[in-house]
Formats: C-alpha cells, sequence, structure tokens
C-alpha cells in the first residue's frame, strides 16, 4: 500500500545537516587536491600559481621517496596475508572446543587488543620489546642474544608486521567464527555416519564452506596496499629505521604538515589515493564476480 | 556435535588447548607486565626484575601522575570530548540513516544522496587538503576540530541505516497513516526500537573519541588543550622531563618510581575506560557485524 505521506520535504530536511558536513569536509577538500598541481600560496589558497606535474617531478626525484613507496607496500602485503591466515587457523581451531563458555573467554581475551589506541599499545610495546624487556628475557631462557626489535633496520618492518597481527587478529577471528557456527551441523552428522573422522571434515566441508568468507575478507583488505598503519608506525618508528620503516603516510605528515610542503605533500596524497582508488574499485569487482558480494 | 573417543582425537584436542592457550596468553601477557611495571619500584624495574608481578609494590607511579594537572586536564579534555563528539555523531546518523532507509519511491533522489554519501568511503583529499580546510573553516586550537569534520561517520550511519530497514513496514505505516509527520514518526516510533542499534554505532563512537590522538596532534598547538590520547603520546618519549620539571627533587623521586613505571601506569589508566566498556563493547560489535552485512 502505497498513500502519499505528509510533509516529505522533511525527510530532505534531516538529509541536510549530514549533506552539508560531508560537502566541506570531504568534498572540499577533494577539490583541494588541485594543490598538487599549483605551488601552495597560503594567502591564495587552492587557487595558488599552476605548476603541473612539477610537484610529482620533484618527489619522485627524492632519493627517499621510492624506498618509501617499497616499504609501505612490503610492510602492507605482509599484514594483510598475515591477517588472513592467523585469524581463520584460530578460528579453526577454537571451533573445535565443544564448551561455548571456554571458546568465549578466548575470543574474549584475544579480541581486546583491537580496541586499545595504537599510542596505548606503542607503549607497551617499547616496554615489552625493550633490550632488557620481558621478550628478550624470555629468549635469553635459550641463549638468544638481546634483539633490538624497534632499533634494527632488518628487524623493524616485522616487528610492525607482527605486531599488527597480534592486535587486530582477534577482530578477525570473530568474523570467521559466525561464518564457522552458521555451517549445519547435519553436514557433520552425514559425513561421520559416512565414516569420515574429524580431519577430513574440516577439509571436505569447513573450509569449503569458509571459502567465500576469505576470499571476502581478502579482496576486501586489497584496497589498503597503501596503508601500511600510520598510528603504529609513527609512534613507534624513529630517524634509525626510517631505512626500512618510513612509510608514505608518515612521510607525508613529515613532509606536508611538519615542514608545511603542503603541495608536494598534497602530490604525494594524491598518488597515493589513485593507487589505493584502482585497488578497491578492483576489489569491489572482483567481489562480486568471486564471492557474489555487493557490498551496497 | 558428534564426539570421537579415539587417542589421536585425544592428542590433537590437548595439542589445540595448549596452542589455544599460548595464543591467549600472547595477548595477555604484555598488559600484565604493564600492569606488574606500574606497581613496582623503580629499582626493581631497572634491573629486569620485573616480569608479570610487581616487585616492591608501591603506588607512587600513580600518585605522581594523579598529582600532576595535565594528565587529569587531559583526561577531562577527552571525557569532554567524547560526550559532545558521540553526541554529534548519533543525531548526524539518526537523521541521515532514517531517510536513508526508505526506498527511493518514498524519498525521491535516495539513491542518489546514499551515493554521495558513499563515495567519500572511497575516496577523500587526503590529509593535508582536509587539515587546510578544517584550519580554514577556523576551527584550529578548538576542540570542535575534534569533532565537527567527523560529525557523520559514514559506515557506522550505514550500519544505522540496515538496522533501519529490518524493522517491519507496519510500525511506522500505522503511525503515518494517522497523519503523523516524518519527524514525529522518527522521535516518537523509532528512536525507542532503535536503542540497541543506537548502543551499538554510539559504541563505536566512544571508542573512536577516546582512541583518537592525531586529530589534536595537528590541530592543537596548546598542549594543555591535548585529549589524553595525543597527551599520551608526547609522554611516550618525554616522561623523564615530565618527572625533572615536576618540582619535587629528582633524584629523590627516582629512588621511588621512573619513566616506566610512570609511563606504564599512566598507560593503564588510559586504557582502563575502554576495559570497563569491553564486555558491552564485544556484546554489540557481533550484532553490528551481523548488521553491517545485511544487503544495503
Amino acid at each position: 500500500m502505497l498513500r502519499k505521506i505528509k510533509n516529505q520535504w522533511q525527510y530532505h530536511l534531516m538529509l541536510l545537516p549530514g549533506i552539508i558536513v560531508v560537502l566541506i569536509f570531504s568534498y572540499i577538500p577533494l577539490y583541494g587536491l588541485i594543490i598538487a598541481f599549483e605551488k601552495y600560496n597560503p594567502g591564495l589558497g587552492f587557487h595558488s600559481r599552476w605548476v603541473g606535474f612539477e610537484n610529482f617531478k620533484y618527489v619522485f626525484n627524492q632519493p627517499n621517496f621510492i624506498r618509501t613507496i617499497w616499504n609501505t607496500f612490503y610492510i602492507a602485503f605482509f599484514k594483510i596475508i598475515g591477517g588472513i591466515i592467523v585469524p581463520v587457523t584460530f578460528a579453526l581451531l577454537l571451533n573445535e572446543v565443544a564448551h561455548n563458555k571456554i571458546k568465549r573467554i578466548f575470543q574474549t581475551i584475544v579480541y581486546l587488543p583491537n580496541f586499545l589506541s595504537w599510542v596505548i599499545m606503542a607503549g607497551i610495546l617499547m616496554d615489552v620489546l625493550a633490550t632488557d624487556g620481558v621478550v628478550n628475557q624470555f629468549l635469553g631462557i635459550f641463549g638468544i642474544e638481546p634483539i633490538s626489535f624497534l632499533g634494527s633496520t632488518a628487524i623493524f618492518p616485522w616487528t610492525m608486521i607482527i605486531s599488527d597481527i597480534w592486535k587486530g587478529f582477534g577482530f578477525g577471528t570473530i568474523v570467521y567464527l559466525a561464518a564457522l557456527t552458521s555451517i549445519d551441523p547435519g553436514l557433520y552428522e552425514a559425513a561421520s555416519v559416512d565414516g569420515a573422522n574429524r580431519f577430513k571434515q574440516v577439509l571436505k566441508i569447513t573450509l569449503p564452506l569458509l571459502f567465500p568468507t576469505i576470499i571476502l575478507m581478502t579482496v576486501l583488505s586489497l584496497g589498503n596496499v597503501l596503508n601500511a598503519g600510520f598510528d603504529q608506525i609513527y609512534n613507534l618508528y624513529s630517524p634509525v629505521v626510517y631505512q626500512s620503516g618510513d612509510i608514505i603516510d608518515t612521510y607525508v605528515y613529515r613532509l606536508g604538515i611538519q615542514q608545511a610542503q603542503y603541495s608536494v605533500g598534497t602530490a604525494i596524497g594524491l598518488f597515493k589515493s589513485v593507487v589505493s582508488c584502482v585497488m578497491v574499485c578492483l576489489s569491489l569487482v572482483l567481489a562480486d564476480k568471486v564471492a557474489k558480494y555487493k557490498i551496497f | 556435535m558428534v564426539h570421537y573417543k579415539n587417542a589421536g582425537r585425544t592428542a590433537f584436542l590437548i595439542f589445540n588447548y595448549l596452542f589455544l592457550i599460548v595464543t591467549a596468553l600472547i595477548c595477555l601477557l604484555p598488559f600484565i607486565n604493564l600492569l606488574a611495571i606500574s606497581f613496582s619500584s623503580s629499582a626493581a624495574v631497572s634491573a629486569g626484575r620485573v616480569t608479570f608481578w610487581p616487585i616492591d609494590f608501591t603506588t607512587m607511579s600513580y600518585q605522581f601522575d594523579l598529582s600532576g594537572g595535565k594528565f587529569l586536564r587531559s583526561i577531562s579534555v577527552s571525557i569532554e570530548r567524547t560526550i559532545l563528539g558521540v553526541a554529534v555523531n548519533l543525531l548526524f546518523m539518526i537523521l541521515t540513516a532514517y531517510p536513508l532507509s526508505k526506498t527511493k519511491s518514498k524519498v525521491a533522489g535516495r539513491n542518489l544522496y546514499m551515493t554521495f554519501f558513499v563515495i567519500t568511503m572511497l575516496i577523500n583529499g587526503g590529509l593535508i587538503p582536509s587539515y587546510l580546510v578544517v584550519v580554514k573553516a577556523g576551527l584550529r586550537n578548538s576542540i570542535w576540530s575534534l569533532i565537527i569534520p567527523g560529525a557523520l561517520p559514514v559506515y557506522n550511519m550505514i550500519i544505522l541505516m540496515n538496522f533501519m530497514r529490518g524493522l517491519p513496514e507496519e510500525i511506522e505505516e500505522a503511525a503515518l497513516i494517522d497523519g503523523a509527520s516524518p519527524i514525529q514518526v522518527l522521535i516518537k516510533v523509532l528512536l525507542p526500537i532503535l536503542k540497541p542499534a543506537l548502543a551499538t554505532v554510539g559504541l563505536f563512537c566512544i571508542v573512536g573519541h577516546w582512541n583518537d590522538w592525531f586529530g589534536a596532534m595537528i590541530y592543537i598547538d596548546n598542549p594543555d588543550k591535548y585529549p589524553l590520547q595525543t597527551y599520551l603520546q608526547t609522554m611516550l618519549l618525554n616522561f623523564e622531563q615530565l618527572m625533572q620539571r615536576s618540582g619535587t627533587d629528582y633524584t629523590q623521586l627516582l629512588a621511588l618510581m621512573n619513566a616506566r613505571t610512570g609511563r606504564a601506569a599512566q598507560l593503564f589508566l588510559g586504557a582502563l575506560p575502554i576495559m570497563l566498556i569491553y564486555p558491552f563493547l564485544q556484546k554489540y560489535f557481533t550484532k553490528g557485524l551481523v548488521l553491517g552485512s545485511v544487503k544495503g
């Protein structure tokens, strides 16, 4: 039944505040990307002198910039891979626990770090990973010399990758566990009547049914190939590890905000957005094609 | 679930429990280490004797942190910011989600509005143009710089919208036939039913506001006006200076506590509010996850 609703205009009025805020703080900055092609002058704002691709040329000629892209890609790539393997494994093993209460306790513990800010996590990691911290004390039992987790160029990226997975895998675990509990228990019963043992059941029933969720999560994370985690790295890095730990976002922050090179910073930001946007669009198409999942 | 009683299965279950317990410990022990350090004496911590239990139990670090005015002030800034921010978020989300939960036959242009908001999730102007717009808007050095630009969290708004779509249409229909206007329906009929959904998105907003440290770092110049997380961020590397400038005799103070114990106490206090609301977060999060995945 469709009848004319009184005061239809009220719907549009309700949308107005949201539209205004998004217009000012999301769409105007999009327009502001134009300063990537200008020499920014605070007095002229977004309509400064046009310089074409000058800023891009400048950035790509910086000796450190290519290194920054590589670091970003390297760290983000392994974060994505680990961010799939670890939660899937943990969820599968947790699913073998028959008691729901115990399951919940594990879930609760591994999920907590997710909600704490990187400032707090960084403070904790600086303590735990210090050369005289508990991790090195523990390794010392096995005769391993203290490792400089945050001060060594070779190790720093892996400290970032592993600590990020550590902080975040509880989230993925909950997603996969939700998918696992939705699997029809009748399938397992039928399989065990046919003589399949538990391992075979996981291989032949659980994994294939979990596959669409795994694909979906993978595809959705593709948009992050150039997001190596500003909050984490900014709070944990130091000039000593710039060589392997400086990423695009930290570089843009130092250059763009701290040194007020707005145009150059924006040029890098635009470059990153274009790559990310292509990846997001690609992943949306892939999600639709491979996992039959429409996000909107 | 079918149970097996054979040796292989038992061995697997024992291994499985061991694995789960070790993983859970890896997530939990850093926090226990932090807590132990915060309650230990400086001598014990410097000597590396503190692992998971306080040594020479003392509350000196907490006394020091809580007596310094800046720490408490930053907590009150954070509380103010979180309350204001979440109130604004809820208002904007409710007003936007409600019209968008209608079909385009009921709200002309609905799909166009939706596209307008969704685009901002896919592309953005990046750090520098956004920064320049906030500064240009005159929000610099005001607490509103942390609230207004993100007044409408689009992702949470979509979760809320999906929740509204899940409600049976008859609920509203009756009121509309009686001649109520959309705004009346929203306030009198929908809001009471939406309490669980609002709790879900509200909790996410609380965590977002409480955990944000970067906004204040770039928009607020006066460290006295920093919210807690930004203050903690500056303290990650500068705690020693805080002790030196505290007015008490530094060497005397150092006998009781040091930068590591003092910082540990601060970090624990900073994480405490999140830990307190964590049980609710976890409960509602699973709900939000299910809702968010409903096709929009």
